[in-house]
């Protein structure tokens, strides 16, 4: 009964490694770029949560919905002063931009808000839910389902919908796509949007069930690295299963091993893929 | 014509001894402990970013996990003196071994795909090393190992006061520089090259590609796992932070590429540029400076990645007969 417990839970906080991961991988897919900044986009959702539940007294909704605009215009932002510049340019500009980025996020978020350790005030999201004899979180569980929901929507938007169509368009040929009458940079900026945006809202998921300090942008960045290595560069239903797989593995073996061992695990399956299957699951090489 | 070719190179020989005299003189001129202890700190980031830069700059191969190789120079010979009493001398060359199998085995497989894997994998494989190091009581896990306090002989290199260290990183340095220098003219030199601009004309070229990586990469990893044994051996004292740390890594990176990454001097010059701003930002502001300190870096890293990818050599050779002109006209 507690192995099915740790099991649901695994899968639930892994649907919200999914949802992170997607947005790194879209970048990556679109653009052939590795955002190194992208699990401070994460943090810096949780702490947007902190600040619309401390000053403003906002529900779940309402600080969900903040986080995801406050990072979405962040990434815009981003896009439209760094990436766009650098993303055509030299191996290292590109890599050093977004690297960069994240230490000036991460420290700068260290200065502000100290390096304790800050949760959410009780939410309405308090509680636990009770399924068929095991016990879980009702914070847990709506994170989990919404992550899946907005990973799942967002899947669709890219396959489904004439956005999706645009946005591929100019991943695939640029020129191509302006002489279609696309206009690239907008794509990009809103694919930049998209991707911050989805790492904001997990983030604000992440805040309502978690404990976070600056440093947790580190651990999920690198953990959506494995994902996405999992899943596949670019393929946002190979981060949905990824993410799954990923939450159970550590799960299971924070369960059986300790939760120290958990990061080794995740990290040694990690250098494994790299060696065994570097295009990841679902990828193309 | 020929003279006119001679002349800057020989205007550039004359700066380099300039700056070797400096060097030397130093300490000397310096003999205040502080500034000993800066001189000393700044050689060993000089020595690691040079050693970044085989394979960060000139291979145009992004690391930013150089941490994994200092650390493993660094914890190796503690290591050796903690469970046999080995003198630390004798653990450098296993650690520089390890270093460079390490450096095999990530390279064999990332250097199949695109530069951006490398990245990853060396962020990655170097979080894994520290995590691992950390949980693992034979090497000290979180708290770390300790050198020898008291030296039994030189070959524990263990010393009071900074002056031997000094001269014996500055040597170190002068081997890193005079690698890099001899490699720049060499056959290999150009393939790194080749290999940075193009990695799909280097190969229809005939350059061995992967080969020449790896290569680049064994070397680079060799000089950083020395530099990590110095800094073991002068301070005594390593943890997994301030061994396999990611800072640790982020450090060389901008030092190389703030000088210029790619280029002989760059990594040089920017620990000339750096190393005595940390230590002032760390003086003035105590030890929530560090903090600041790191915020400083990231945005002078976007800045560079930015504007000057070149860092500012290449903005020098830029500027440099522009104000030359102006110069001349005045």
């Amino acid at each position: 009964m507690v192995l099915i417990q740790v099991i649901v839970g695994g899968l639930l906080l892994g649907a919200v490694y999914a949802l992170f991961s997607s947005g790194l991988t879209l970048i990556w897919g679109m653009m052939n770029f590795i955002n190194f900044a992208h699990g401070e986009f994460v943090m810096l959702g949780m702490y947007v949560a902190l600040l619309v539940v401390v000053w403003l007294g906002g529900g779940p909704a309402a600080f969900g919905l903040a986080a995801a605009i406050a990072l979405f215009a962040l990434g815009v932002a981003v896009y439209a002063l760094l990436i766009r510049h650098v993303v055509r340019g030299p191996m290292l500009a590109q890599i050093l931009s977004s690297f960069g980025l994240a230490l000036l996020l991460r420290y700068t978020a260290f200065w502000i808000f100290s390096a304790n350790f800050v949760s959410l005030p009780q939410t309405s999201l308090a509680g636990t839910v009770a399924v068929g004899g095991i016990y879980l979180p009702v914070a847990q569980v709506v994170a989990g389902l919404v992550a899946v929901t907005l990973t799942i929507a967002l899947h669709l938007l890219l396959t489904r919908s004439t956005l999706g169509s645009r946005l591929l368009a100019v991943a695939e040929d640029r020129t191509a796509a302006m002489l279609m009458g696309i206009r690239p940079d907008r794509m990009q900026a809103l694919t930049w949007g998209l991707s911050a945006g989805a790492a904001g809202i997990a983030g604000a998921l992440l805040a309502t069930a978690y404990p976070w300090s600056p440093s947790v942008g580190e651990t999920f960045g690198l953990l959506a690295f494995v994902t996405v290595a999992l899943g596949g560069f670019g393929s946002v239903l190979g981060s949905l299963y990824a993410g799954l797989i990923i939450g159970l593995i550590e799960a299971i073996s924070a369960y059986w091993l300790g939760a120290i061992y958990k990061d080794i695990v995740v990290y040694g399956l990690f250098v494994a893929l790299l060696w065994l299957r570097p295009q990841g699951l679902m990828g193309k090489a | 014509m020929k003279k006119l070719l001679a002349q800057p190179a020989s205007g550039q020989r004359v700066s380099v001894w300039l700056l070797a005299a400096a060097l030397v003189l130093y300490p000397l001129v310096f003999s205040d402990a502080f500034y000993r202890d800066v001189g000393v700190t700044f050689l060993l980031a000089a020595i690691s970013a040079s050693a970044w830069n085989i394979v960060g700059g000139y291979a145009g191969q992004v690391s930013v996990g150089h941490s994994m190789f200092f650390g493993l120079g660094a914890y190796t010979p503690l290591l050796f003196y903690t469970l046999w009493g080995w003198p630390p001398l004798a653990g450098i060359p296993v650690g520089i071994l390890l270093s460079v199998g390490l450096a095999v085995v990530i390279g064999l497989p990332t250097f199949r795909l695109s530069g951006h894997y490398f990245s990853m994998a060396t962020i990655a494989v170097a979080e894994l090393i520290r995590i691992f190091v950390g949980t693992w009581a034979l090497v000290g896990g979180a708290i770390g190992l300790q050198g020898p306090a008291m030296a039994r002989g030189w070959w524990d290199l263990t010393f009071r006061g900074d002056l031997p260290y000094y001269y014996i990183f500055l040597a170190v340095l002068a081997l890193v520089l005079a690698v890099t220098f001899a490699l720049e003219r060499r056959r290999f030199g150009y393939y790194l090259r080749a290999i940075k601009s193009s990695e799909r004309a280097a190969r229809s070229l005939g350059v061995p590609v992967r080969r020449v990586k790896l290569q680049a990469l064994a070397l680079s990893a060799a000089f950083t796992s020395a530099a990590g044994s110095l800094y073991g051996v002068k301070t005594g004292f390593i943890d997994p932070d301030s061994g396999f740390g990611i800072l640790v890594s982020v450090q060389m990176v901008i030092f190389a590429a703030l000088g210029g990454a790619g280029t002989l001097f760059g990594p040089l010059l920017g620990a000339l540029i750096l190393v005595p701003l940390q230590t002032a930002s760390n003086t003035w502001f105590g030890g929530g400076g560090s903090g600041l300190t790191f915020v400083l870096y990231g945005g002078i890293i976007v800045l560079i990645a930015r504007f000057e990818p070149g860092g500012l050599f290449d903005l020098w050779r830029r500027l440099a007969p522009h104000l030359r002109r102006r110069a001349h006209a005045a």
